[in-house]
């Protein structure tokens, strides 16, 4: 099994697909994102608790929830789930409350694709509203100043190598 | 046109001549014998690098060498890393959970 996420962000495109396989059959993976207790396990970062507002899991349904910093602060992530279709797609609107204003809405598809021997392939598609959404998002992951200690150059290529385009 | 370091990795070419040269300094020449496509598709290559900031050329007695500028890879890895990074703990954690479920059906 493969258990490398794979970011693909295709040059001059408004979109990203997040890829990763797992070892568990494609009705439990579809689960952990159906489940909003499941789903609140796993979908925070590693330095923020998060908390479920509302899940309203089918088409049509809200959703709501909170990740907490080591700080304190608070940033919402709230939207629509356009269709759900166990097991195998999850289709949803999808917007950080965090950012400076509103409006900037990804278009998330989600699938869920059976493997032989019991894997699942996820593979998360974020259609962006333009190419500056996109690069504000990728970005959005960085912190600063923690980079000192993976700077070597073999690690930069390869996660250069793993931007296919 | 868009000169930085995106635009520098965004060509297969491109991403394969950062990985020669990481390792050793070459001349234009010796890049381009490692290469399959026309020297002058190379050297295009190398001079869009250059203007990218990826790449150094050096002149070096007669020579004229090509050396990396690894401080400006951190723009992208800084970006791309931290973004997979941020996934990989997600689903690092998915899979934990995932395990879990699985022993506790097993159980039963």
């Amino acid at each position: 099994m493969n258990n490398k996420t794979t970011i693909v962000a295709p040059q001059g495109k408004q979109e990203i697909f997040v890829t990763r396989e797992f070892a568990a059959p494609r009705e439990l993976v579809y689960k952990t994102f159906s489940d909003s207790a499941l789903f609140s396990q796993w979908m925070g970062c590693r330095n923020m608790s998060m908390e479920v507002d509302r899940y309203e899991f089918k088409d049509g349904g809200y959703y709501r929830y909170v990740d907490t910093d080591p700080n304190g602060n608070k940033n919402g992530t709230h939207g629509m789930f356009h269709e759900v279709l166990a097991p195998q797609r999850i289709i949803q609107t999808f917007e950080y409350e965090g950012l400076p204003e509103t409006g900037h809405v990804i278009l998330r598809t989600i699938t869920f694709e059976s493997l032989p021997g019991s894997l699942t392939k996820l593979v998360i598609h974020s259609l962006f509203q333009s190419m500056a959404d996109r690069e504000g998002m990728m970005a959005s992951g960085i912190e600063k100043g923690v980079n000192e200690s993976h700077e070597r150059l073999d690690e930069l290529l390869e996660s250069i190598l793993n931007y296919t385009i | 046109m868009r000169r930085d370091v995106f635009q520098a990795i965004a060509d297969p070419t491109r991403r394969d001549i950062i990985n020669l040269i990481a390792s050793q300094q070459l001349t234009p020449n010796a890049v381009a014998e490692s290469f399959d496509v026309s020297r002058q598709a190379i050297s295009k290559h190398i001079q869009i690098l250059t203007e990218c900031g990826i790449i150094l050329i050096q002149q070096k007695g007669r020579e004229r060498y090509c050396s990396i500028q690894p401080e400006k890879l951190n723009e992208v890895t800084e970006w791309i890393e931290n973004f997979r990074k941020s996934w990989d703990e997600k689903f690092d954690k998915l899979d934990y959970l995932l395990k879990q479920m699985q022993a506790g059906k097993n159980k039963k």
